[in-house]
């Protein structure tokens, strides 16, 4: 080779191989730390992961919001509308955390099912719910509608009969 | 191929995913609750403390219209909703989003009331089961009580004439032909 | 009525645009030089009637002119005035409109300041900016009209987040702004170029002081956002990979790669289609920045602020203009671009390097940024990509681009010799990491070895900066130039910045405790001493007013008076944090909630050199604009020894 292609050669070479670390950090960074989003529904059916972050969304159920004395530790449940999970966090909460408001919590899940939150956060607008959760809550809204459909048609003889009724009066 | 055109593909394989992505906005996809039977709740009355749930509606068809005062474009829609209870019959149910007594009350004096009943939600639980995103939405439930349609954002005299009187006639039939 | 006049106005604006966009153009390709003097009217029109329309739009905020549906929706009466000027660009409708003026206010000062260019590339860069501003105006008239009125006139509006009742966030949009938009020249002037066929030197020196004078803004915007969030969001962050930061942080990261391309093509002639890549790339990122904060991509549920039309459109507009000049570029660019040879070890190679490292790391936040985006878009999944993704990719990054950024001021354009190379680095060498191991062991409280990387990556730039810049100075007899002078202070900025981050992130300590009136806490040598708290109504919000005193090694210090507000017209509380800022510290105390016992939640933060990190941005923006003072100057000397030529003659 020349000296000016070797030049070339090397300098190429050199970039690839910075490249190629550049890729490797990315993807690995990026594995490591996507966090995915389950519902409560889905963390009772054991579908989230036991050892690693991940994020939790829900609306706060109304009443379930707990101090323990002396501490700065919460506990209050999270629920889709179907499952509620109970949830443990030590610190601050944020300014719009109320019950009946939808959240999302960053932690994990402990031993006994409770998950630990590491963060929580709401965002700064008390109309804006966060897209997740009203997601999972539209999942929810289905199953629930489903399950009330179907409660109806066993009752909806009646519901007919009664019409007849109504009618021959 | 030539590497100038390298950006040019990446562009392109990037408008893709963000087309794709538009069209996952709430406004475009059709409500999950659409062909479901209406969500229960039982709510406060807003001139009496009865409450209200919508069982008692069942048998004919009646809108949902959640409306709060500190909703602009509510104020757009509501002219339209008083003169149209002035010309039909169907009843009106106005659920109140996130909104104190006082001022509900205050609005529907200035404005006029066009709901037979008006009930409060004030931390908007109740809208959380329809499926509320945001304020003002209008359902309509059939005889049956089941959603029909759902009409997201202010109604417009365009979307009443085109949408919502075509679809309130063609449940009425519905109903007269069940009982007949 | 002002409301119509105001519509109309920008609707005579966009018939300038039109003219702007089609006249000067054709004038280029006929050669015909009437047709192109045209632009500089046409641009002033455009600049005048969008400028009155803006202040049609102001004047109804002023009056409370609540038959506007823009201004019931973003105003009341209450507001103080200063803040209903601010609303007028608080929402979307406004903040276009602001957008639309900004970028007329751009092309009015490229018609006015372009001489060194040929008038045909003026032209064609002033028609390009034409057509950018007819996308943004009828952006407006179609989707998102801020002079619609409402049928019903409300006696009163809807309030303004009080979040937004705050002069630092009345001010970041509009600067922000100048940022984003300014990106259009560089844009413009890149398409012009693969119009024209060629790329001269001078061209690229002219190119280079619009870009820095956009990228300054840009810089003071993003430091102003982050300064924001970090003491009105009430929690200490300043920086928290959001999208909407990462939307202002990629056309930045873009725009930095530029200036030193560019530099590159002004001082040697070489990497010209890299430049006009960049050029494209940065204004495109700009649109995307909008398309994202804007259509409601990435927010998808936040209810009535978005509007799928508007998301269409931009998308529309953005395959428009990032498509178009991109398929430009793959047709023309071979044309332009002309290859030069120069050395490995040049300057040319590690401004290359270093371009090749800003370009990896804006991959790496637009992956960030976008990936969830793509997931949820295919149906695969609903994840988030948090601030570690970010963090451990950004740093391992920072550490070559420093490296190379302290051995570029060192090296000699073209061609090196390593040898020399190593004799002219010793001094900067060995002094910062004398700085890099010294101070974390006596000044910092705990040796860290990321600390010593990040001192020793700032300290190294700034040395061999200063080195760069003091070295030529007893050499010659020459002054240092203006040129120089900004750009060692940029880089120093930049090197500020890095300590601070290094600092604050390694050795701040945040502490949520709860305290009993009473009760103290001790961080580090202060001690907090929680006084009590106190209710007390303010104009239009109430606050529970925490009285906290602090001790210095048990000497009185200061007494910090954090706040949790809620005003009257909305519901949500907010936190207003008690900051004492030194330039080496700040503590910071904010109020969480009142539990049992009058005892508070109370959050105590020691941040380290977190000041450091605003005023490197502003020394970035500062050295950014004094290189701009030497072209001036090289022209007025220019024109000193011409007229002494003159006059001997």
């Amino acid at each position: 080779m020349s000296p000016v292609r070797k030049k070339r050669f090397y300098m190429v070479l050199l970039l690839v191989v910075g490249i190629s670390i550049a890729t490797f950090l990315i993807v690995q960074a990026f594995s490591q730390n996507m966090m995915f989003f389950f519902s409560t529904s889905e963390v009772k059916q054991g579908k989230a992961p036991k050892d690693r972050e991940f994020r939790l969304g829900g609306l706060v159920v109304e009443g379930s919001v707990k101090r323990i004395p002396k501490t700065l530790t919460v506990q209050f449940e999270l629920t889709d509308s179907i499952t509620p999970v109970s949830v443990e966090y030590t610190g601050i909460l944020p300014d719009l955390f109320r019950e009946g408001q939808g959240i999302i919590a960053k932690g994990q899940l402990n031993a006994s099912g409770v998950f630990v939150a590491s963060e929580v956060l709401a965002k700064h607008d008390e109309n804006y719910m966060p897209p997740e959760v009203a997601d999972s809550l539209a999942k929810a809204a289905k199953i629930n509608a489903e399950n009330a459909k179907n409660a109806e048609k066993a009752g909806s003889t009646e519901a007919i009969s009664e019409s007849i009724k109504e009618k021959s009066e | 191929m030539k590497k100038q055109m390298i950006p040019l593909s990446l562009f392109a394989g990037l408008v893709i995913f963000l087309a794709i992505g538009l069209t996952l906005d709430p406004k475009e996809v059709p409500s999950p609750l659409i062909g479901k039977p209406a969500a229960k709740f039982s709510l406060e009355r807003l001139y009496s403390e009865t409450a209200f749930s919508p069982s008692e509606l069942k048998g004919q068809p009646w809108i949902l219209n959640i409306w709060a005062s500190w909703c602009v474009s509510c104020r757009q829609e509501h002219k339209l909703l008083v003169n149209f209870s002035k010309q039909n019959s169907t009843t009106i149910v106005g659920l109140n989003y996130k909104d104190t007594p006082e001022e509900a009350k205050a609005w529907l004096k200035e404005l006029g009331n066009p709901y037979q009943i008006t009930v409060q939600d004030p931390k908007g639980r109740a809208g959380i089961d329809w499926g509320v995103y945001g304020v003002p939405e209008t359902f309509i439930m059939d005889a049956n009580g089941i959603i029909r349609h759902k009409f997201t954002g202010p109604l417009t005299k365009d979307r009443v004439k085109n949408q919502l009187l075509p679809l309130l006639k063609q449940l009425e039939n519905e109903r007269t032909a069940v009982q007949g | 009525m002002i409301p119509e006049i105001g519509l109309f106005a920008l609707i005579l604006g966009l018939a300038f645009s039109f003219v702007l966009a089609s006249v000067p153009l054709l004038g280029s390709y006929k050669n015909h030089s009437g047709l192109m003097q045209l632009a500089k009217p046409a641009a002033i029109g455009q600049f005048l009637f969008l400028a009155l329309s803006f202040a049609c739009l102001i004047y109804a905020f002023t009056v409370d002119d609540f038959s506007v549906k823009y201004v019931a929706s973003n105003s009341n009466t209450q507001l103080p005035m200063i803040f209903k000027v601010s609303a007028t660009w608080g929402a979307h409708e406004g903040s276009l409109l602001l957008w639309a003026l900004i970028l007329t206010t751009w092309t009015l000062a490229v018609s006015l300041f372009s001489k060194p260019l040929p008038d045909s590339l003026n032209s064609r860069i002033l028609s390009v900016l034409g057509m950018v501003s007819i996308g943004f105006i009828l952006f407006i008239l179609l989707t998102s009209n801020p002079f619609e009125r409402l049928i019903e006139v409300p006696t009163e509006g809807r309030s303004l987040n009080p979040l937004l009742q705050d002069i630092g966030l009345a001010i970041h949009p509009p600067v922000l702004y100048m940022g984003y938009v300014g990106m259009a020249v560089a844009f413009a002037f890149a398409v012009a170029i693969l119009l024209e066929g060629k790329f001269e030197m001078a061209w690229a020196r002219w190119a280079k002081g619009w870009t820095i004078v956009a990228w300054a803004f840009l810089t003071i915007g993003i430091a102003l956002g982050s300064w924001w969030a970090y003491y009105e969001l009430g929690w200490g962050g300043w920086w928290f990979w959001d999208p909407v930061e990462n939307a202002s942080l990629l056309p930045w990261i873009v725009a930095t790669a530029l200036i030193h391309s560019l530099s590159i093509t002004a001082n040697r002639g070489s990497f010209q289609s890299w430049t006009l890549l960049l050029a494209i790339l940065a204004f495109s990122l700009s649109l995307l920045g909008t398309f994202l904060v804007r259509s409601g991509v990435l927010t998808s549920v936040h209810a009535f602020t978005t509007d799928p039309s508007r998301g269409v459109f931009i998308l529309i507009f953005l395959v428009i203009v990032v498509g178009s000049s991109l398929s430009l570029y793959a047709s023309h660019a071979h044309k332009v671009t002309k290859r030069k040879p120069f050395n490995p070890v040049s300057k040319e190679t590690l401004l290359l390097l270093n371009n090749v490292i800003l370009m990896a790391m804006m991959a790496t936040v637009l992956l960030g940024t976008l990936y969830p985006l793509i997931l949820d878009a295919l149906g695969l999944a609903k994840l988030s990509v948090g601030a570690p993704y970010f963090n451990s990719v950004m740093l391992p990054l920072t550490i070559p681009l420093a490296l190379f950024m302290g051995l570029g001021f060192a090296t000699y354009w073209r061609e090196d010799n390593s040898k020399r190379l190593l004799q002219r680095l010793w001094l900067p060498a060995v002094s910062s990491l004398l700085i890099a191991f010294l101070i974390p062991l006596l000044i910092l409280p705990e040796f860290s070895g990321l600390a010593v990387i990040g001192l020793l990556m700032s300290s190294w730039i700034a040395f061999s900066a200063l080195h760069w810049l003091l070295k030529e100075n007893s050499a010659g007899l020459v002054k240092p130039s203006f040129q120089k002078i900004g750009s060692v202070m940029a880089h120093i900025g930049f090197a500020v910045t890095l300590t601070g981050i290094t600092i604050t992130s390694i050795y701040s300590i945040e502490k949520d405790v709860r305290l009993e009136p009473g009760q103290s806490y001790q961080i580090n040598q202060y001690r907090f001493e929680f006084v009590n708290v106190k209710q007390k109504q303010v104009d239009n919000y109430l606050a529970s007013e925490g009285h906290i005193k602090v001790y210095e090694d048990g000497i009185p210090l200061t007494e910090l008076h954090p706040e949790k507000r809620t005003y009257l017209s909305q519901a949500m509380p907010m936190t207003e944090a008690g900051i004492d800022a030194q330039l080496s510290r700040d503590l910071f105390v904010a109020l969480g909630e009142k539990l049992d016992n009058q005892a508070w939640s109370v959050r105590l933060q020691y941040k380290p050199f977190v000041r450091w990190i605003w005023l490197g941005s502003i020394l970035m923006a500062l050295g950014g604009v004094i290189t701009l003072l030497q072209r001036r100057k090289n022209s007025a000397v220019k024109n000193t020894i011409q007229s002494q030529a003159e006059k001997t003659a």
